[in-house]
């Protein structure tokens, strides 16, 4: 089929893209400390640094792992994160590929 | 001259109204841009107005800044032309750049909505221009994210050029340097949280928004700012 053959020539890799979106350090994070203050007061020692943040999670077809890397990168840039108060974790990884 | 004043409308925008109801109470004349329009239609002035533009998702202002209006406001905001962004429309402006800094979750993280007092510290801007230095004024606040934050070469900046136009008295939100307004470089753009149109009637318990939007509209006829060109 003529799609099957388009795919054969643009082999497009299905990426799973994981985007963790967090106060940067220095930032006050009220609702991290709330939360640690509740943790300690149900009786939870020991705990720590509590942080809040996002998780977006979307598919990205791409050609190959950098150019998904590519395009993770600018779309945080541009929409997804606000570099004055937020930090980016990104994670990428490919699907297997599907059984023909 | 009647100065023509453009009220931005996003989705989910709800303070156009009082904004629009405001500036006839001081005999302006007040235009809807519908934030899907790419066009500010030649109006003197623009405000853009608080509510909840997109739903806030994401974070506030973050989808709005794309709205083609905004890219109408930032071709005006160049030129000089005067614009204010109240409350959600202080983190419009944010988002889109045309102001720095950005506005995190109040302290308390409780959303905020009372009466607060402001203190003019510069009457260099379009917003303050008919104030006097160290002005106290009453006007409420409606917010959770309202508080301020840049980075502390930004704030250096802002203070050295007195770009902090309104601080807060007893700071509510956690804003940094009690910071409740800022303006641009060129002074002629505005961002600040509290709500000066709801303070425009008696009937709303102060009337201290009015000198604040009168200088809004002394800008807006090209009476306001000395470094306006033209």
């Amino acid at each position: 089929m003529g799609g099957a053959c388009e795919r054969a020539r643009l082999p497009v890799v299905t990426f799973d893209v994981l985007v963790e979106v967090r106060l940067r350090p220095g930032i006050a994070d009220p609702q991290g400390a709330t939360i640690e203050r509740s943790l300690t007061a149900l009786g939870f020692v020991g705990v720590r640094d509590v942080r809040v943040g996002k998780a977006i999670r979307f598919t990205l077809d791409a050609p190959d792992e950098a150019s998904a890397r590519d395009q993770v990168t600018e779309l945080c840039r541009r929409l997804l994160a606000n570099p004055v108060m937020e930090d980016v974790d990104v994670t990428v990884a490919a699907r297997s590929p599907a059984t023909p | 001259m009647t100065p023509l004043i453009g009220v931005v409308v996003f989705p989910g925008s709800n303070c156009d109204r009082d904004a629009m109801e405001g500036v006839r109470a001081l005999g302006g004349e007040s235009t809807v841009l519908w934030h899907a329009d790419a066009t500010i239609k030649g109006v003197d002035a623009v405000i853009v107005p608080g509510g909840f533009a997109h739903g806030d998702y994401l974070r506030p202002g973050a989808i709005a800044r794309f709205s083609p209006v905004m890219s109408a406001i930032a071709d005006f905001a160049a030129e000089g032309g005067p614009v204010v962004g109240i409350c959600n429309g202080f983190q419009v402006l944010t988002e889109a750049g045309l102001l720095p800094g950005a506005l995190q979750k109040n302290r308390g993280l409780k959303f905020l909505c009372r009466t607060v007092t402001l203190r003019v510290d510069s009457t260099d801007s379009v917003l303050t221009s008919a104030l006097d230095n160290g002005a106290l004024l009453r006007i409420p606040i409606n917010h959770f994210e309202g508080n301020y934050t840049c980075a502390p070469e930004t704030l250096a900046a802002l203070r050295a050029d007195e770009r902090v136009v309104v601080r807060y008295v007893g700071n509510p939100n956690g804003s940094m340097d009690d910071i409740a307004g800022i303006c641009s470089e060129g002074r002629n753009v505005v961002g600040l949280m509290p709500h000066p149109e709801r303070a425009c009637d008696p009937l709303l318990g102060s009337t201290d928004g009015m000198p604040l939007l009168q200088s809004f509209l002394a800008a807006a006829s090209g009476a306001g700012v000395s470094s306006r060109p033209g």
